[in-house]
C-alpha cells in the first residue's frame, strides 16, 4: 500500500516539476533539389533549433529521399525528417513560424503525443515494428 | 425443388460477426507514419473505409481518421487517387 503511494507521490511530483513540458513529434519535408550536404545543413538547422530553445531531442531519423504521394511544389520527391523531443508547447509557434519562412521546408506536420503514442515510439526507437529485424531475429530463434 | 420452406436469410447466419481489429490486437495507437498499414483502412480511390466494412470501433475509427489525414498532408497517402490497390 505504502509503495503505491509513494509511486503516486513521485508522479504528481515529476508533473508539478515538468508542468509545462510536453512530448512531440515533428516531421519535415525538404526539396529535392538540395544537395546531400544542403539538406544535413537544413535538417541540422532545426535541430540546434530545436535544443537552443530547450527542447530535449529525443530520436532524429533521416527517411532519406522519398517518393511523395502526390506533388507538392511541382515536386514529386521529398527529403523526410523527423524528430521527437520534450519542450513547452509555446515553442512550438515558433518552431512552425520557423518552417514557414524557411523556402527549403516543402511541408511539415508537428503532433503533440499522447501516451499510447511515446510508448508506441519508444516500441518505434527499439526496432519492434521493423520486418527485417523481426524476421532475422525469428531465424535466430531457429539457428 | 422441395415444398419445404427454405429460409430466405440462410447466408445470414454464415455470415461472421464484426470485430473492431484494434481492440482484439491490443493495439492503442495508431501511427500516421506508416502509410502501408493505412492502405487498410482505404478505398482504392484513397477514401477512408467506413465502420461498417472494416468493423472498428468509434474510439479507433477516430483514430484512424486522425491517421490518415495526418499520413495524406505528408504526402505518405494520396488526397486522390484511381487504383491504389
Amino acid at each position: 500500500m505504502t509503495s503505491t503511494a509513494n509511486v503516486l507521490n513521485l508522479q504528481s511530483f515529476n508533473k508539478t516539476r515538468m508542468e509545462f513540458k510536453k512530448n512531440y513529434e515533428t516531421v519535415f519535408i525538404l526539396t529535392p533539389v538540395l544537395s546531400d550536404d544542403q539538406m544535413k545543413d537544413t535538417a541540422a538547422k532545426f535541430s540546434t533549433f530545436l535544443k537552443e530553445h530547450g527542447a530535449d531531442v529525443i530520436n532524429e531519423e533521416s527517411w532519406g529521399l522519398k517518393k511523395l504521394a502526390y506533388p507538392i511544389n511541382h515536386k514529386t520527391t521529398g527529403f523526410y525528417h523527423l524528430a521527437e523531443f520534450v519542450a513547452e508547447p509555446s515553442l512550438i509557434d515558433t518552431l512552425e513560424t520557423e518552417y514557414r519562412r524557411d523556402e527549403r521546408v516543402m511541408r511539415f506536420l508537428t503532433v503533440a503525443l499522447d501516451k499510447h503514442a511515446v510508448d508506441y515510439n519508444e516500441r518505434r526507437r527499439r526496432g519492434d515494428f521493423r520486418k527485417d529485424k523481426k524476421k532475422k531475429a525469428k531465424e535466430e530463434a531457429k539457428a | 425443388m422441395s415444398l419445404q420452406n427454405e429460409p430466405i436469410n440462410s447466408d445470414r447466419k454464415e455470415r461472421r460477426e464484426k470485430y473492431c481489429r484494434f481492440k482484439k490486437a491490443g493495439i492503442n495507437y495508431i501511427d500516421y507514419k506508416d502509410p502501408d498499414f493505412l492502405l487498410k483502412f482505404v478505398n482504392d480511390q484513397g477514401k477512408i473505409l467506413p465502420r461498417r466494412i472494416t468493423g472498428t470501433s468509434q474510439k479507433f475509427q477516430r483514430k484512424v481518421t486522425q491517421a490518415v489525414k495526418r499520413a495524406r498532408h505528408l504526402a505518405l497517402l494520396p488526397y486522390v487517387a484511381d487504383s491504389l490497390k
